[in-house]
């Protein structure tokens, strides 16, 4: 994908080979030249005058860039590129603002570990610290929220700091990098030649590795237990262990429950697959891990979503903890054994050592605690001609064969793309877990199809959500990046109206959200726009949002006032769930067969 | 001796950490984030160049420590810690304090600092500066007695400790750091 500006000028590829004789560049140059030999042909960014010698510099190395309106916009796209293809993202700034304006962005990218580089431009070295013009410390805004930043004053420095950042974003536990040059650093020159030698950093040790006798234990904790369940969660993405926790699972046949993040890391269509747990975790999986006598927690974290009450979280299970990062160990929930390293070398581990079982009585007592709700309430409802969310999501599963890569946003919508939306393969949903960052969806998606060619790329996102970063359909029209954009459009900030209906007395204070035109938004960007008010219509409106070369966003018009269930409230205990009102009028279908 | 791992009590924490400007602030921004409340901190240089070494003592749990000790380790500027609140190990303080006395009452002030082994490093008409090392309950226990007499001002550095024995923590933990391993109680 060629970018239309590009042609302009002819790109020169002027990168240094590893072997070859130091040249001089200046630092502009050597930040091209060491993101091209990182593997880097995409970056995301914004110009702006600290940045302005590295964009000049730019056009001279193979490097696809990517304007964007906004620059959270160019961090959620990094975040996205990182997410669907496994390798670094890397966007690009200019100082203060600028630079301030990725903060949302790296935030997100630190809560859910994605390898991410930040450059970002910096006032001269002789100006540091004078409050002059754009001047933001950024390495000081972002300690909190980077895996780690670097400010680089010499022209000497660039190279070694981004080498460091790309080693440090995506070994061990990943996280975003931010490196700060300043303009003269870029402006100056120096020797360079890329050096491919392996980083070293005296106090950066990410790999774990468990003990055998801690596997041993593990091995004899998990032939002990009669009622155990796994727990999927991102780390199993990000390790590339599904198959590693696939022939696990044939072997054990022990159920599996995943985390929000976790989805795809195990097929949801697997019939040991219990779905999403936690808040609004379907009521069986909630019930199983109340029930359990083990937990095998796999690559998560136990996030206070996941968990509810830690007083009466799982209280009859022995946890095990697989986990990279040490930090996680006993921080939320105290585990009996914690095994650290990489989750797909313990899986490997522990595989030929655990005996086969067939776990027959546990799957079928859970299976009992489903009852009817194997098919889910709203979508075998009969057409009476309203559109619900949960239609549209599932309408969009069925007709992309469930093959989609999805983005979702944050709110009800995605919590009912997690129901809904059955993902059988890995980094094919990307979506804002820890951080629960509105207006991820867009950009996120943006960066995952430029990651991803040949995927099919939908975007849901609510009516709110979506306006957060809508500017960035321009960055659509312009760049030729197609993705097909679902709107769950219920005119209000749904999960928040849907709070205030369950805790708030129903008063819906600022809630209530009134939205352009997404089909004349869409229109004025020179882009296609269906709206969607009936469920007859589901199918044809994704069909052709599948045909358009240019993105498509389809309006649906769902429901106002529906809710996600079940739920479970915030600090509540996991059992505690709120349920869905049985219809009036209609033979009441279970949500799960344990109602009472 | 039985000790309850739950109770928060004071612990000491010795850190190796790169001679960089900016990584005192990783480690207090850490602890900031982490709302792990710092008591005392000292840096300073060490033998090898290029490496400062901290002392820190903390309120923490048990389990605190440990992840206070994890989440160390995840600075990249950090070469090592060790908490070393169980070990055996020597801590020392430095405290100067200005007494307001008078000629009348020196030498019974000159006395009692003679006990903890202080001594004065300046005598003014007056006043009496007094210097005193020793582990803070020592420090503590020689203010609380001068403080009748009047104390004008005092200063006091953060504790250094060093684990007693031959092997010394090493400065840069070739090894895999020590952190959180095998079965833990619950």
């Amino acid at each position: 994908m060629a970018s239309p500006m590009k042609s302009i000028t002819e790109p020169q590829a002027k990168t240094t080979e590893p072997q070859a004789e130091a040249v001089s560049l200046t630092g502009a140059q050597i930040i091209w030249d060491t993101l091209v030999n990182e593997g880097v042909t995409v970056v995301f960014g914004y110009p702006g005058g600290a940045i302005m010698p590295a964009y000049d510099a730019m056009i001279q190395y193979p490097i696809r860039h990517v304007l964007v309106r906004h620059e959270q916009g160019a961090a959620h796209m990094a975040d996205g590129y990182a997410r669907a293809s496994g390798k670094v993202g890397v966007c690009i700034a200019t100082s203060g603002p600028g630079a301030t304006n990725l903060v949302t962005g790296i935030a997100n990218a630190m809560m859910d570990s994605i390898p991410m580089v930040c450059i970002t431009g910096q006032v001269g070295s002789n100006m540091i610290g004078s409050d002059a013009f754009q001047e933001v410390d950024f390495t000081g805004v972002t300690l909190p929220i980077t895996k780690h930043n670097i400010l680089v004053t010499r022209a000497e420095d660039i190279m070694p700091a981004i080498r460091q950042a790309f080693y440090i974003a995506s070994s061990g536990r990943p996280g975003p990098v931010v490196v700060d040059i300043t303009k003269d650093a870029q402006q100056n020159s120096c020797l360079h030649r890329y050096d491919p030698t392996p980083i070293r950093l005296p106090g950066y040790r990410p790999e774990r590795h468990p003990l055998p006798e801690e596997i041993d234990e593990a091995i004899e904790m998990i032939k002990a237990a009669k009622r155990p369940i796994i727990f999927s969660g991102h780390g199993i993405i990000k390790a590339n262990a599904t198959g590693q926790l696939l022939d696990f699972v044939s072997r054990t046949n022990i159920p599996v429950a995943q985390t929000l993040l976790g989805l795809g890391g195990f097929p949801a269509t697997h019939p040991l697959s219990l779905g999403m747990m936690g808040m609004h975790g379907e009521a069986w999986v909630n019930t199983a891990i109340q029930e359990a006598d083990l937990i095998i927690a796999l690559g998560m974290r136990f996030d206070d979503r996941v968990t509810g009450n830690l007083k009466t979280y799982a209280p009859n299970a022995k946890k095990i903890h697989v986990e990279l990062d040490p930090a996680e160990i006993n921080k939320n929930v105290k585990v009996d054994l914690a095994l650290l390293g990489d989750v797909r070398e313990i899986l490997r581990m522990i595989l030929p050592h655990v005996e086969k079982r067939d776990c027959a009585e546990w799957n079928a007592h859970i299976n009992a605690l489903k009852g009817d709700s194997a098919v889910r309430e709203i979508q075998s409802l009969p057409d009476t001609g309203q559109l619900f969310a949960a239609h549209v999501i599932f309408d969009l599963w069925r007709y992309t064969q469930g093959k989609a890569l999805v983005v979702t946003d944050v709110g009800q919508h995605q919590m009912w793309e997690a129901q809904y939306y059955k993902h059988d393969y890995p980094r094919k949903l990307l979506t804002s877990g820890g951080a629960g960052t509105m207006g991820f969806a867009l950009p996120a998606a943006m960066g995952a199809r430029m990651a991803c060619p040949d995927d099919e790329v939908w975007v849901i996102a609510g009516d709110g959500g979506f306006q957060m970063t809508a500017c960035e359909l321009a960055t659509c029209a312009q760049e030729d990046i197609k993705v097909n954009i679902a709107i769950i459009n219920n005119g209000f900030l749904g999960m928040v109206r849907q709070w205030q209906q369950f805790f708030y007395g129903g008063r819906y204070v600022a809630t209530p959200i009134k939205s352009p035109d997404f089909v004349k938004l869409a229109d004025a960007h020179g882009l296609k726009g269906i709206r969607v008010t009936q469920r007859s219509e589901v199918q044809a409106a994704v069909e052709a949002a599948r045909s358009f070369k240019e993105t498509c966003i389809i309006d649906f018009r769902v429901e106002q006032e529906d809710s996600v269930y079940p739920m479970v409230p915030a600090g509540a205990d996991l059992a505690n769930m709120i349920r869905r009102p049985y219809p009036e009028g209609h033979n009441p279908i279970f949500e799960t067969g344990k109602d009472s | 001796m039985a000790r309850n791992a739950a109770q928060p009590e004071l612990r000491t924490f010795v850190a190796y950490v790169e001679d960089q400007p900016g990584v005192l602030n990783r480690v207090t921004s850490l602890f900031r984030r982490r709302c792990y409340n710092i008591v005392s901190l000292n840096v300073g240089r060490t033998h090898e160049a290029g490496v400062s070494r901290m002392t820190f003592s903390v309120e923490a749990n048990a389990d605190t420590a440990q992840r206070i000790e994890a989440n160390l380790y995840k600075l990249v500027n950090v070469l090592s810690v060790e908490d070393i609140t169980e070990k055996a190990s020597v801590s020392r303080g430095l405290a100067l304090i200005k007494v307001t006395v008078g000629p009348e009452k020196r030498a019974e002030v000159l006395q009692l600092c003679d006990v903890f082994r202080a001594r004065a490093v300046d005598v003014g008409t007056d006043t009496l500066i007094v210097e005193i090392t020793g582990d803070q309950q020592k420090i503590d226990k020689l203010t609380a007695i001068l403080a009748p007499f009047g104390i004008a001002e005092m200063v006091q550095t953060g504790e250094v400790a060093i684990t007693r024995g031959q092997k010394g923590i090493a400065a840069t933990a070739a090894t895999q750091p020590p952190a959180i391993r095998g079965i833990v109680a619950a």
